[in-house]
């Protein structure tokens, strides 16, 4: 295969909201240019994992090649780039666009703008992104495309008049789509004599080849048995296959410059290849790497306990295997005294870490416990010595910390206006401090900064409650600030339970106390004994629930020599004790722990 | 029956043959012919003495019939034991120390005093799963053990074991031996028994020794049949040693006021009772320990017995 001229090439992302019919378009694109054949095609071809088909999101970056010829009889080729729609992985989404030069903004014409389409329209722009318009779902009876027109120029500031109206679903003028991407998206630019240089845009463990990785060439050309060299590691590797996706591999031997494609070598593990990392040529290496390298950075932490204490082998294999994937996601063995041996867990955001705990409890069939997730804090101790901590469990006296900072957000919420009220006040309830409120026809826009830590407590599920499911929301982390925070621990009959400490500001404390106090008093069982449940800073005790003592547990009658039913009964006691956790003299099911570890109020 | 049994086994003089009977007046009836067969205790299932409750507890008999075949009985046999059945639906602590004390000066040497449970699979049961058929609450169940326990000791009949009261020497020996682990047979349709075998009882060395547990058919028809064609109407044996022995013997050991000996809960078991979860007990004031060192549930461990076995048995 040749590579085509410069001008010949588009590269382009598709920009939506869940359910605006991104993953749709991409299957129509992908089957009107003719790169699968009908028999090949299923639903969805980009998202290849069971959870991004059903959840309709893309968690690893994709990219198809599509082979398309024009209204003016030239053949382009369209490397369409799926990213990952999802804040979690702004940064790899950040990478994915600056290997494109436009977008295709998907706006479902009945519902408009979501708080998810403008981050990321937002950050398309930032990447100076050229964007076609696209109104889908035009054939349904409620579908107002003047009206959504109208709002993308309001609210974005997007010109309109070249939008492209169409339906995915029946296949209503994809070839608009097609023709659009070719006139109104510009070429790639790039110096085809220059020595190479490639963005790494992401990788990936295939089970026969290895670890592939996707790279955009920006100058120069990447062949076949070339060697090369990533230059954030240093690491050198020799080129093995060289290709592109279509969407299964093809090999090409070579990609030219403003291509996108795929290459193999002697890379080991995922965890070698840093996305957004430069590759170069080693004999021939290019002068300066791209600008907007960032290291993966985990922003939120919880610890994941197998449910059986005989499946922590599987577990710490299966936090391997996943990890051949993504390199993303961190892990380190903890022990907690309430839930016996795991591990503590890093991850790019909440959708992450639920995508992580879904597929070790899916594709590796255990029964996980998750710890209430904890963001990173920054501590500042009295020795000069900064610190980050992962685990509240972890947390240094308190006389030895100067300061303790903590991330902040900045959240944007779309909402109906009729729930604006209500979602102001969890927003303020939340130590939010608001930063914008516009209004769109009658949806309200709001931008709010928050701590992170009050939003991966079930801000997210108060939200969409409140809101009957309608507000859509979205962040990004903005920096960190100092804060009043302490350490909350949790006391049952005075000892404390590890698993349950958590750090919160001092003006939540209260409220979180008195709400874990609640639920432990109806989950930890009876004894023989009245059981003070107690949340405390330091020596200070903020909330206090009683478990009172049994008081009546007698069987009343034993029928004349039957003591078998009486030994069963018993057994069946003496085996739910061996499934309890010991606190000092207090017994406490493991399943009183998931609960109190459920986020919900 | 009794005929039967003289015939096969040599009877102590001064056995304890108790009947239960219903006290209905078809049953009241036949009482001096029990007592000339060699009945010599008599144990009569009364369960209230208020006819509104005896319907509620669905019992053929009313009130009055129930006192005159204790009169009757009282005349013929030299022991009387009755059972009531409290924790009724709405029943007050005070109203059932009354209906108690009434009961006591109907002269019995033995009660049997059952707080009313809920038995699964029972028309109760299914009634209590409707929300009609309404019982005390564990407070108000406590509250109602404590009138039983003070009322039945303040007129010198104190609880030996959970659930019975007698005068002192009036204790139900069959009964007792069950309590106290021991050795016995189970006949009729849907019997237990506990036996030694021979060759660990000529041994002598395991006191007590392991237990071949043994049931009978419960449908009197098939046990019928079972004990014609084969002799008897064992249908299930079972050898019961170690941790299951000692937890039998716990499990009805403490239900006694004399409660039990841990040298021989070792000798069964052949382990010790885990002397923290002791510790503790005896610090909550569970169980006491009595000179010569028997171990028995104290008064407050006697309302939460089940839950003070299992953290012994653990």
């Amino acid at each position: 295969m040749t590579t085509e001229p410069i001008s010949n090439i588009r590269n382009f992302a598709i920009i939506a909201h869940i359910d605006h019919g991104k993953s749709t378009l991409a299957d129509r694109l992908i089957q009107s240019t003719g790169t699968l054949s009908e028999r090949e095609m299923t639903n969805q071809v980009l998202d290849s994992m069971d959870i991004e088909r059903e959840r309709g999101i893309t968690i690893k970056a994709q990219t198809v090649r599509l082979v398309y010829k024009a209204n003016d009889g030239e053949e382009y080729i369209l490397n369409l780039m799926d990213t990952p729609g999802h804040v979690d992985f702004a940064y790899e989404v950040s990478r994915s666009l600056a290997a494109c030069e436009g977008s295709l903004l998907v706006v479902d014409a009945s519902q408009g703008v979501e708080a998810q389409t403008l981050a990321n329209v937002y950050q398309a722009l930032d990447n100076n992104h050229e964007i076609v318009t696209i109104l889908n779902k035009v054939d349904l009876p409620a579908a107002e495309p003047e009206r959504i027109r109208q709002q993308i120029e309001d609210v974005i500031g997007l010109d309109t008049a070249h939008a492209v109206e169409i339906s995915a679903k029946t296949g209503l003028n994809i070839e608009g789509v097609l023709e659009a991407i070719v006139t109104q998206l510009p070429p790639p630019k790039g110096d085809r004599t220059a020595p190479l240089k490639a963005m790494l845009v992401d990788s990936w463990y295939d089970a026969y080849l290895g670890v592939m990785v996707l790279v955009r060439i920006i100058d120069g050309e990447l062949k076949k048995g070339q060697r090369i060299k990533m230059m954030r590691t240093g690491a050198v590797y020799e080129v093995e296959r060289v290709g592109v996706m279509s969407p299964k591999l093809l090999v090409t031997d070579r990609l030219g410059t403003g291509e996108v494609g795929v290459f193999t070598g002697s890379i080991k593990e995922v965890a070698d290849t840093a996305v957004g990392d430069t590759i170069t040529d080693d004999k021939r290496p290019t002068a300066e790497p791209l600008p907007g390298f960032r290291p993966a950075q985990p922003v939120v932490f919880c610890g994941l306990f197998p449910v059986d204490a005989a499946d922590f082998d599987d577990l710490r294999a299966a936090m391997g295997k996943l990890r051949l994937n993504d390199a993303s996601f961190s892990y380190e063995m903890e022990s907690s005294a309430a839930l016996g041996f795991g591990f503590r867990c890093g991850f790019l955001g909440l959708l992450h870490l639920e995508i992580i705990q879904e597929r070790l409890e899916r594709e590796f069939n255990l029964d996980l416990i998750a710890t209430a997730p904890s963001v990173v804090y920054k501590m500042l101790l009295n020795s000069g010595e900064e610190i980050e901590l992962h685990n509240p469990a972890d947390m240094p006296d308190v006389v030895r910390i100067d300061t303790i900072a903590e991330p902040w957000i900045r959240a944007q919420i779309m909402t109906p206006d009729d729930y604006l009220g209500p979602i102001l006040k969890l927003c303020q309830d939340r130590r939010g401090i608001q930063a914008d409120l516009n209004y769109v026809g009658s949806r309200a826009m709001v931008s709010y900064d928050l701590p992170l830590n009050e939003v991966v407590f079930d801000f997210y599920d108060r939200l969409k409650s409140i809101s009957k499911g309608y507000a859509s929301f979205d962040y990004h982390l903005t920096d960190y600030r100092e804060g009043d925070l302490v350490k909350m621990s949790i006391l049952v009959n005075a000892e404390p339970v590890d698993a349950l400490s958590m750090l919160v500001h001092r003006s939540q404390a209260e409220r979180r106390g008195r709400a874990m106090c609640e639920k432990l008093k109806d989950l930890i069982p009876q004894h023989l004994f009245q059981i003070p449940i107690q949340a405390a800073i330091g020596g200070k005790i903020i909330a206090r629930e009683t478990v009172r003592a049994l008081r009546k547990d007698v069987t009343a009658k034993c029928y004349g020599g039957d003591i078998t039913r009486k030994r069963k009964l018993l057994d069946k006691q003496k085996e739910g004790k061996k499934r309890m956790r010991q606190f000092g003299k207090v017994e406490i099911p493991q399943e009183a722990f998931i609960a109190a570890l459920k986020m919900e109020d | 029956m009794l005929e039967a049994i003289a015939r096969h086994w040599t009877l102590d003089e001064a056995a304890e043959i108790t009947m239960e009977a219903n006290p209905s007046s078809v049953e009241a009836g036949r009482f001096r012919g029990y007592r000339a067969a060699g009945v010599n205790r008599l144990s009569l299932g009364v369960q209230a003495l208020n006819d509104p409750d005896l319907k509620a507890l669905g019992r053929l008999h009313d009130a009055a019939t129930a006192l005159s075949a204790i009169e009757t009985a009282r005349a013929i046999f030299p022991r009387l034991s009755f059972d009531l059945i409290y924790a009724r639906p709405g029943q007050t602590p005070a109203a059932w120390a009354a209906e108690l004390d009434r009961a006591i000066d109907l002269a019995a040497d033995h009660l049997s005093l059952y707080q009313l449970t809920i038995e699964d699979g029972t028309p109760f049961a299914a009634l209590h799963a409707a929300g009609k058929l309404l019982i005390p609450d564990p407070d108000a169940a406590a509250d109602l053990y404590a009138a039983t326990q003070d009322t039945a000791a303040a007129r010198g009949l104190p609880a030996y074991e959970i659930s019975n009261h007698a005068a002192p020497g009036a204790e139900s020996r069959h009964n007792l031996l069950y309590w106290r682990y021991g050795e016995y047979v189970g006949v009729g349709p849907g019997a237990h028994g506990r036996l030694v075998p021979d060759g660990a009882r000529q041994g002598g060395a395991r006191q007590g020794g392991g237990r071949l547990g043994t049931v009978t058919e419960r449908a009197p028809e098939a046990w019928l049949a079972a004990v014609e064609a084969e002799g008897h109407g064992v249908v299930f044996e079972e050898e019961i040693e170690g941790e299951a022995a000692g937890d039998e013997m716990l499990v009805m050991g403490l239900r006694l006021a004399e409660g039990i000996d841990p040298a021989r809960y070792t000798a069964l078991s052949g382990r010790t009772l885990d002397p923290r979860r002791l510790a503790d007990l005896k610090a909550h004031g569970m169980v006491e320990e009595l000179p010569g060192g028997r171990l028995r549930a104290s008064r407050d461990g006697w309302f939460v017995l089940d839950a003070v076995v299992a953290d012994l048995a653990a």
